[in-house]
């Protein structure tokens, strides 16, 4: 039971000649919600990507339920790790523009012609614009409601573990509050999930565990109520001033 | 698909459709018809501009989703329309017992499975030529442009082997020949077949990628890649089977062209590769509609300035290439990339 979902250890990630990740380590605890966080540039986008596959790992080794899935002597295929169960939501939302939204849903449902009817209503149910919208092209939609699309495609079929990469960025106040929400119920479906996060109001609200990286590193894993309590701590490792907090 | 109706219609909005670039064949087509002046000459210029834009577009369509879905610039899909139309040959000089003969069907069945053995031989060969040529330069678009050049050049010179080097002539089958008189207007009888089979690929096409999870799966590759893998398909093997189709659609515009040409050299799909290009880039990389907009325009344009002022036809084209890309510079229905 105290497995891990996901685990990295010292996982280090070259891009052409530049090395991004200098030895990340993490553990994803199932049905938990662990919010990574760290500084601009840290590498929390190149870790979700590391852990997908779109970018290998060059050192370090990556579990997913004890089984080696990426880094040293192991490197399975991005479509192979979404077989394994990961569903990923890139920070750009990844949506297919000229598809409608009806159409990025059924791409969703792998091995199936349709997103199962009762999901569908539960998906509706937190983002009611995906409804209204079915047949638009999902190029039309706001910033937001991408977003929203998005997270409703990685959601289309039960998947072991979420990657969710910023989903607040760039979003209105009001919307921000919607998507607060809906994760809240996500969590307490009790989805894994793994929510690269800089709006620490969000992350705070929703993350069980914190995970800081900086330059690449690791430097500060403990649950997020720890973090939460300690403002001098946020000020040191995030670099958050009170203003943050409202 | 039935996730389409799995949700009542109330409260669901609808969009409007882009349709300006549908216009645009019959605007100028009906621009012409002043110029051309004679009516009976216009209906046969335009019938022939559409069966030249069909078999364009057959031809074109498979390169613009290998372009769009792998960013592959293959320079040697014109060695694929030649070798459809030697094969052509080849395969109608075994069925002269059907292209003889004076009835419509058999001719048609000879025309048929002529289509069809050339379609299978060079949709092996393309298999062949994307392990061998293509798979070791993904994401390299200068060895591309060299590697393919080079199996271009190659795959012109085997033709040549196994064809011999002269120009061939490729004999339309007894009732296809001639034409019909509408009112003053005379329509060669093969054009209405191209236009016919270009309409079926058009339908084709349309099923596969408004009704088919495959179709879906290559619109949504040809925008963003990446994200087809990590919703957990293989793109590759996608890309193949879109390469494989592509070559075979090849195979059958080079059908098409020769029946339309009549006179076949190895080199003729390498020349009908310049009109090509233009299509793909004014239709927009990777966009099947694009292409059909855009093989019709190119057809329109070439046939009536062939007419008209027969020293500007080709350069007419790269004119129309230019206003579009003034108007639309990633062309008529650009594919919004990620």
């Amino acid at each position: 039971m105290n497995d891990p979902m996901l685990s990295l250890k010292d996982v280090h990630t070259h891009i052409g000649a530049y090395h991004i990740l200098h030895g990340v380590n993490l553990d994803v605890p199932r049905g938990k919600v662990t919010i990574l966080l760290g500084r601009n540039g840290a590498g929390k986008s190149t870790t979700l990507r590391t852990i997908m596959g779109l970018w290998q790992a060059s050192e370090g080794h990556i579990h997913l339920n004890g089984r080696p899935i990426g880094g040293m002597g192991i490197q399975l295929s991005t479509s192979s790790i979404a077989r394994e169960g990961i569903a990923y939501v890139p920070e750009d939302a990844g949506i297919f523009s000229d598809l409608t939204v009806a159409e990025n849903m059924i791409l969703a449902a792998r091995g199936s012609k349709t997103v199962d009817p009762q999901r569908l209503e539960w998906l509706f149910e937190l983002f009611p614009a995906m409804k209204k919208f079915w047949h638009h092209p999902a190029g039309l939609l706001s910033g937001g409601q991408k977003q929203m699309l998005a997270v409703s495609r990685a959601l289309a079929q039960p998947r072991k573990l979420l990657l969710f990469d910023e989903p607040s960025k760039g979003l209105a106040p009001a919307m921000v509050h919607n998507m607060i929400s809906a994760f809240q119920r996500l969590r307490d479906s009790d989805a894994t999930i793994l929510l690269v996060e800089q709006n620490f109001n969000f992350a705070r609200q929703l993350g069980d565990f914190a995970v800081v990286i900086e330059d690449g590193r690791t430097i500060y894993s403990a649950p997020m109520t720890e973090l939460a309590a300690d403002e001098q701590l946020q000020h040191r490792l995030l670099g958050l001033s009170a203003d943050a907090h409202h | 698909m039935n996730a389409h109706t799995v949700i009542a219609d109330n409260h669901i909005a609808h969009p409007r459709r882009d349709i300006v670039p549908l216009l645009l064949p019959p605007l100028v087509a009906l621009l012409a018809l002043p110029m051309v002046g004679s009516f009976g000459t216009w209906v046969t210029l335009t019938a022939t501009a559409l069966a030249m834009g069909m078999i364009i577009f057959v031809a074109a369509s498979g390169l613009t989703l290998v372009f769009g879905l792998m960013d592959v610039i293959n320079f040697a899909h014109g060695v694929f329309l030649s070798m459809g139309a030697f094969l052509a040959i080849s395969t109608l000089a075994l069925l002269t017992d059907w292209t003889a003969v004076d009835s419509l069907w058999r001719n048609v069945a000879a025309l048929c499975v002529t289509a069809i053995v050339a379609m299978c031989i060079v949709g092996v060969v393309g298999l062949l030529y994307e392990r061998i040529f293509v798979r070791p330069v993904y994401g390299d678009h200068l060895k591309q442009i060299l590697i393919t050049m080079g199996g271009m050049i190659i795959g012109e010179e085997l033709i040549k082997v196994v064809w011999g080097i002269q120009t061939l002539s490729l004999r339309m089958p007894a009732t296809l020949q001639g034409f019909f008189m509408v009112g003053d207007a005379a329509i060669e009888k093969y054009r209405i077949l191209a236009i016919v089979v270009g309409l079926l690929v058009l339908a084709g096409m349309k099923w596969l990628f408004d009704y088919t999870k495959i179709g879906l799966l290559i619109r949504a590759g040809v925008q963003n890649r990446e994200m087809v893998e990590s919703l957990g398909y293989r793109v590759r093997h996608l890309f193949i089977f879109v390469f494989v189709a592509g070559a075979a659609l090849g195979g059958l515009g080079g059908v098409l062209w020769g029946l339309f040409q009549q006179n076949i050299s190895a080199h003729m799909g390498t020349q009908l590769m310049e009109l090509i290009f233009i299509v793909v880039i004014v239709g927009g990389l990777g966009s099947i509609g694009g292409c059909f907009i855009g093989s019709l325009l190119v057809a329109l344009v070439f046939t009536y300035a062939g007419f008209l002022v027969p020293k500007l036809a080709l350069v007419s084209n790269l004119l129309l290439a230019l206003l579009i890309l003034i108007w639309r510079a990633q062309g008529l229905y650009p594919v919004a990339k990620r």
